[in-house]
């Protein structure tokens, strides 16, 4: 019996092996099919149509970015398709595994450098008309290894979201919107009572970050080529941070029995809460009766400080019409078209010249566009996901762990992956 | 699933001596199995062997992965998830742990449960026996994805779960955001609150002596809970088929013989479900190593990592952070930990010769026709 099976197993082995050999050819063969990839500022041109990927975050959007690409269709005369992803990282992989990825593509800037490394990426940020127009901390979040990569679609800051009925409830004016931690925490403590606390917000590097920008410091330096987790200023902000976390004045949003930052301030069970422009969004859906205000967050040591996240338009370095493309992301970036987004779906635009006409469209949110000047991006090295996903998980229970600690760890791992 | 494709890759074995009439058989069973040899070659064999490759080489993505640009890196892989003191050691050591308290947790109690349920549904006496089969087995062809979103709100902060533990006087947890320890809060509940310095120094893979020992994550135990929840009715379904298969006239020699009912089933039953509870034991052990849906669903490694499995880190390798080495080779320990589990199940639930000991018990009796066989 044994004898038989080995036999029979050695039989399929061989026929394995044949097969695998035939699917090898059948690989060469599609990568051969394709438009060499051009190195320096070359594109690749053909009549072949456009493929965009989306990760859409609902019917406004992709109705909007559908609409949009089919005005540039019909101006350029060259056609173009939008698919929307479920799992975009996952569909991205499995195209540029198959050597059939979209022409472009929402590319969030901490996955960026994952693409960017394995040559996946087309770099042509450089050859875009409107290259000064963007503002240049974006720029700097979609520049890999002193390459400008894409061109960024648009962007969200943190900023501070207050309600004005709990603040007044609380006896607060005008003048008391905290300009400094020491008045953040005494406002904090004004707010909080009962069930309702202070100040919630996710317990994620993604929201605590901006204390750390706000005490000066940062993950990776500005360049990306030094980790500086474990600087004394971002144990002081994590420091000030737990202080308020054990005295109930702050609290995470998970310990308010809320999902999001956004969810605990719509309930009311936080009076201000660290989020972005999103917020607007489910604050009309959700809560359509709490009342609030978007104000700039408080100046640490350091001064002000926030983070911004980002998303560009991300383009095959095996797209077999790169020019067409290049021609499309210049006119879904042009200042027009994303002041048509922003009201479609609220994202900032990611252009200088666009940015009287959105603070006039939307007065309340400025605090959000005045975040740019200062902001600061998330680490973008290639694994710096996953060291800030390790963070995460130890910033869940910082109230009860040692600061230093923790960003002793973030600073090993982090050491490897700026390495890289 | 791939787990019930198994057994059909061994073809039929051809008689070994041809002679005369028989001879043009070999060629036929070859022949007729064809099909299925090509259909499970082209679409499990090649993969996984093209998997093993990826696994030892530094493959990163882009194009195919048996392109000449593709080189051959030997253990790097390996020894990054092993040896590499970095984060990809700890986040296989985590999920490791993870998974190794769920199999721990899930395969017994999956077991012994679904057993339980297949001997009460056999009972003749049972009115309704339809209904009851039917019910239990109903979990088990909802599709998880359902059962997950089910969970998460069945588990949630302010959800059924926590309104009854809150009826009977009992705080709930925040199930799927608790990262403690289940051992770890059993300690609490005794005034062990901080672990011995000892117990946070060292360790394997990167994971703390206290870490491995704390147990699965409250998040986990109801992930544990869910898939004891499901499958259980499967394996009643095994269990029930070779319970119907049991002689009943062998139950009434125990009764003759004046067995109470709980020394015929662990005397007559039980030793004759052994083939059915060797299956029942592969088939849960297997499917808990591989748990991936549940997380990809739910929390997707949330709270603090303890959700992470190893079938989902090699998702998220790959996928997530282009890692493709990594997440293949992740693949292919979780292959050899599951192949080491079966045998060493296997090699436990032997057929053991009769010891001399309990040999002697039987012969001074005279021989029965029942017991015998």
């Amino acid at each position: 019996m044994t004898r038989h099976t080995a036999r029979g197993l050695v039989a399929v082995g061989a026929l394995a092996a044949v097969a695998a050999l035939t699917l090898a050819g059948c690989g060469s063969g599609f990568s051969s099919g394709s438009p060499s990839s051009s190195s320096g500022t070359g594109l690749t041109s053909s009549k072949k149509p456009l493929t965009i990927m989306i990760g859409s975050s609902g019917d406004a959007e992709t109705t909007a970015v559908k609409d949009a690409v089919a005005g540039w269709s019909k101006k350029s005369g060259v056609s173009a398709s939008v698919v929307v992803a479920t799992d975009l990282q996952q569909q991205l992989s499995q195209g540029f595994a198959a050597s059939a990825p979209p022409d472009l593509f929402y590319l969030s800037s901490d996955i960026m450098a994952g693409f960017a490394d394995n040559g996946s990426l087309k770099a042509y940020g450089d050859l875009l008309k409107n290259k000064a127009d963007f503002y240049p901390s974006l720029v700097k979040n979609f520049t890999y290894k002193n390459r400008f990569y894409c061109a960024p679609k648009d962007f969200s800051t943190l900023q501070l979201v207050i309600d004005t009925d709990l603040w007044k409830k609380a006896g607060l004016t005008d003048a008391d919107i905290p300009t400094t931690w020491d008045q953040l925490a005494a406002d904090a403590k004004k707010l909080t009572s009962g069930k309702t606390k202070g100040l919630v917000f996710n317990g994620e590097y993604a929201r605590l970050g901006v204390f750390m920008a706000q005490a000066g410091g940062r993950l990776v330096s500005a360049d990306g080529t030094r980790a500086e987790a474990d600087s004394s200023q971002n144990a002081a902000a994590l420091d000030y941070v737990k202080k308020q976390l054990a005295a109930g004045t702050f609290a995470y949003a998970k310990d308010v029995g809320a999902g999001w930052g956004g969810e605990a301030f719509g309930k009311q069970t936080a009076a201000m809460t660290i989020e972005g422009n999103w917020i607007t969004g489910a604050m009309s859906a959700d809560f359509p009766k709490v009342k609030y205000k978007v104000v700039e967050l408080p100046a640490g040591p350091a001064g002000k400080g926030t983070l911004q996240f980002t998303t560009c338009w991300g383009m095959a370095a095996k797209s077999p019409n790169q020019k067409a493309a290049l021609d499309l992301v210049e006119y879904l970036t042009s200042a027009d078209q994303q002041l048509a987004f922003s009201k479609a779906f609220g994202p900032m635009p990611s252009v200088q010249s666009a940015a009287a006409q959105w603070k006039s469209d939307n007065a309340a949110l400025t605090p959000f566009l005045a975040g740019a000047a200062y902001a600061q991006g998330v680490p973008t090295n290639a694994g710096a996901s996953d060291v800030v996903n390790d963070f995460n998980s130890q910033l869940a229970t910082l109230k009860s762990s040692d600061p230093a600690t923790i960003l002793t760890s973030v600073q090993k791992n982090l050491e490897t992956v700026v390495k890289k | 699933m791939s787990a019930l494709a198994r057994p059909a890759t061994a073809p039929a074995p051809p008689r070994r001596r041809s002679s005369g009439i028989r001879r043009g058989e070999g060629l036929a069973g070859w022949l007729f199995t064809l099909p299925v040899i090509i259909l499970l070659g082209v679409f499990l064999l090649v993969p996984v062997l093209m998997a093993l490759w990826v696994s030892f080489s530094d493959w990163n993505g882009n194009g195919s992965p048996l392109s000449p640009s593709v080189d051959f890196v030997g253990l790097r892989n390996y020894a990054d998830l092993t040896t590499g003191n970095g984060l990809a050691e700890r986040n296989f050591g985590l999920s490791l742990r993870n998974n190794l308290w769920y199999v721990l947790l899930v395969v017994p109690l999956q077991t012994v449960l679904s057993l339980l349920l297949a001997v009460l549904v056999s009972r003749r006496l049972l009115r309704g026996r339809g209904f009851f089969r039917t019910a239990y087995y109903f979990p088990s062809v909802t599709s998880s994805v359902a059962i997950t979103v089910l969970w998460l709100f069945l588990f949630s902060n302010s959800g059924a779960v926590n309104a009854i533990l809150g009826r009977l006087g009992a705080n709930g947890p925040d199930w799927f955001n608790e990262p403690t320890g289940l051992w770890a809060v059993i300690a609490g509940w005794f005034g062990m609150t901080q672990p011995a310095a000892w117990l946070n120094q060292g360790g394997f893979l990167e994971v703390t002596p206290w870490e491995w020992l704390q147990g699965p994550s409250i998040a986990m135990f109801a992930y544990v809970l869910m898939a004891v929840f499901t499958t259980s009715g499967t394996f009643m379904l095994i269990f029930m088929a070779a319970i119907q298969n049991i002689d009943p006239a062998l139950d009434e020699a125990g009764m003759i013989d004046g067995a109470s009912g709980w020394e015929r089933f662990r005397q007559i039953t039980l030793p004759q479900l052994r083939p059915a509870l060797f299956t029942v034991l592969t088939l849960g052990l297997i499917g808990c190593w591989q748990v991936f849906d549940q997380i990809y669903t739910g929390t997707q490694g949330a709270p603090g990592k303890t959700t992470l499995t190893p079938a989902y880190l090699s998702y998220q390798a790959s996928f997530g952070s282009q890692q493709w080495g990594d997440g293949a080779a992740i693949a292919f320990i979780l292959f050899v930990i599951i192949v080491a589990f079966t045998l060493f199940q296997r090699w436990v639930l032997r057929d053991r010769p009769v010891s001399r000991r309990r040999i002697r018990a039987y012969q001074p009796k005279a021989p029965q026709g029942g017991a015998a066989s």
